[in-house]
């Protein structure tokens, strides 16, 4: 159905679509619309689920842990604070293999106190095991979540799955969506070391040093298993609703010389910047990264790189550009731009593949 | 693509009237976006929206610097705020004005969407509704369909003198 909507309800939307059974959550700023629109859905009974409204983050993470653990959908949300709060729980959901899937709207953290766009939220949950991905427009939201559910319970994966989305930038603006009926797109959850009474085990028990490793390298086992299921998922929903969406989207990048890389609503209006530059006669592209978590390195064959990081890893650099720079080899010109909701415009981008050095770093609005 | 930035005050409704007039011309059939500008709210503080409209999906997020409309909800801002700022030379200006204020180098379309509300005793929380009446104006200079206005406030509002301040918004807005 063809709908009109916030970045937030269309979350909210496909987790009534995808028919969890437990959603435990706290409010927060810029997420909370995401559970008020669940609780609603639960109340007029579209959505059969329960639904726990906890004291805090770190207790709605517990409680999907505990709901996932005996073998059902769960869904939570949050934001800035209210991620790192649950931190230990992330490590503990993704290191019991739970396959819970979370919306994250992306936001800073104090302090100064902010409630703007930024990624240092997620970006610090990089090493918890949970899978990222990252979106760009309102119906990439809805359909990010739906597949979420279906990449984190496949028994390659066993993974939980963090859908982000800009605060405000994406939560809160309105546009046109399409939501579908999912039908066996998203098979039962089939949760092979659930909870069975009948057969008791120990669970979160003591992994010694001579066990521990292993169960740290399956972690990393399902996390690059997740890759073919990605793609295999995304195919398959391209199919089935026809909308396309690939491990990391390219504009107009095939005879570029310099491409754009950036996450989230950036990404979607860097392409505004590709089309300028090339009416000035660069030959601009961008590549849009989808998948933090697992990495996927990007194709660029020797083109000069310009990276916008919303984020920063202090006495290191921007996360993704360091990334990039790792796992491809690419001297990028690092741009950190659009911290706790800084403006960034597509005059701005444009002026970034302008000014470009490559192997250097630049604040966007730090003169000194 | 048209742009449209809307200024009001904190509790005016006014981030509600971009998310309806950006629904209006989703039924038209366009791309429509709405983005409220979020700071500290706090009513009567001004506040900021925008809404872009086109034949294309939309890839900008961010604020609209040249407006082909503003829209001021409350004219007092004007004293605040530079509401003209980055306006197009041919961008138009519409004023919710008891007195009828006209912008110097813009077309400027004054209507008394207040007085509109009051006389039909249309007030929420103490404040006329100011989006219902503001909706037949914009149909009026042609940015939305009187079809796709008249589902909107159908859909958004149960009382039917939303409707009627809608149409006598659309009488006083002169072309």
């Amino acid at each position: 159905m063809l709908t009109f909507g916030t970045g937030n309800k269309a979350v909210a939307m496909a987790v009534r679509d995808a028919k969890p059974v437990v959603v435990a959550a706290y409010p927060i700023t810029p997420q909370t619309e995401i559970v008020e629109e669940i609780a609603n859905f639960v109340t007029e009974g579209s959505l059969a689920a329960r639904y726990i409204p906890v004291e805090s983050e770190h207790s709605s993470m517990a409680a999907c842990i505990g709901a996932a653990a005996t073998g059902v959908r769960t869904f939570t949300a949050t934001s800035s604070h209210g991620l790192v709060y649950m931190c230990e729980m992330m490590h503990m959901s993704a290191g019991a293999r739970l396959p819970i899937v979370m919306a994250n709207a992306n936001r800073a953290l104090g302090p100064g106190w902010n409630i703007g766009a930024e990624h240092s939220d997620s970006i610090s949950m990089r090493d918890t095991g949970w899978l990222q991905v990252y979106v760009s427009t309102v119906q990439e939201a809805y359909d990010a979540t739906l597949m979420a559910f279906r990449i984190a319970e496949h028994t390659d994966v066993l993974l939980p799955v963090m859908i982000n989305l800009d605060g405000f930038l994406l939560t809160h603006i309105t546009q046109t969506f399409e939501t579908v009926e999912p039908g066996d797109f998203i098979p039962p959850i089939a949760t092979p070391h659930a909870i069975d009474i009948n057969n008791p085990g120990g669970y979160g028990t003591l992994t010694p040093g001579n066990t521990h490793f292993k169960f740290r390298h399956d972690i990393e086992r399902g996390m690059q298993a997740s890759i073919p299921v990605i793609v295999e998922t995304e195919a398959e929903f391209s199919r089935r609703f026809g909308r396309e969406y690939h491990l990391y989207e390219e504009y107009r990048c095939e005879d570029a010389d310099v491409v754009i890389i950036a996450m989230g609503t950036l990404g979607k209006e860097m392409e505004v910047a590709v089309d300028i530059l090339r009416e000035e006669g660069t030959r601009a592209g961008a590549i849009r990264m989808r998948w933090f978590r697992p990495f996927i390195t990007p194709e660029l064959n020797g083109k000069d790189v310009v990276v916008i990081d919303r984020d920063y890893s202090f006495g290191y650099g921007g996360v993704l550009a360091g990334e990039l720079q790792a796992k491809s080899g690419c001297q990028p010109f690092s741009v950190i731009a659009g911290l706790g909701g800084q403006e960034v415009t597509y005059d701005d981008i444009a002026e970034f593949v302008r000014i470009r050095r490559p192997g250097t770093e630049h604040w966007f609005g730090v003169d000194d | 693509m048209f742009e449209i930035r809307l200024h009001s005050r904190g509790g005016q409704g006014g981030v509600t009237a971009a998310k309806l007039i950006a629904y209006a011309a989703f039924l038209d059939g366009k791309y429509a976006t709405a983005t409220p500008l979020y700071g500290a709210e706090r009513r009567g503080a001004p506040v900021v929206s925008f809404i872009r409209i086109d034949d294309e999906p939309i890839r900008i997020y961010s604020q609209i610097r040249n407006p082909d409309l503003v829209i001021v909800l409350d004219e007092s801002i004007m004293q605040l705020v530079d509401v003209l700022n980055g306006i197009k030379p041919e961008g138009k200006v519409f004023i919710n004005s008891q007195g009828g204020t006209e912008v110097e180098g813009h077309q400027t379309y004054p209507v008394d969407l207040t007085s509109i509300s009051l006389s039909l005793d249309l007030v929420l929380a103490g404040n006329p509704i100011l989006n219902t009446p503001l909706i037949g104006a914009i149909a009026k200079m042609g940015i939305i369909s009187q079809d796709s206005a008249k589902q909107v406030i159908a859909e958004t509002f149960r009382d039917e003198r939303n409707v009627e301040a809608a149409l006598r918004a659309y009488e006083e807005l002169k072309i």
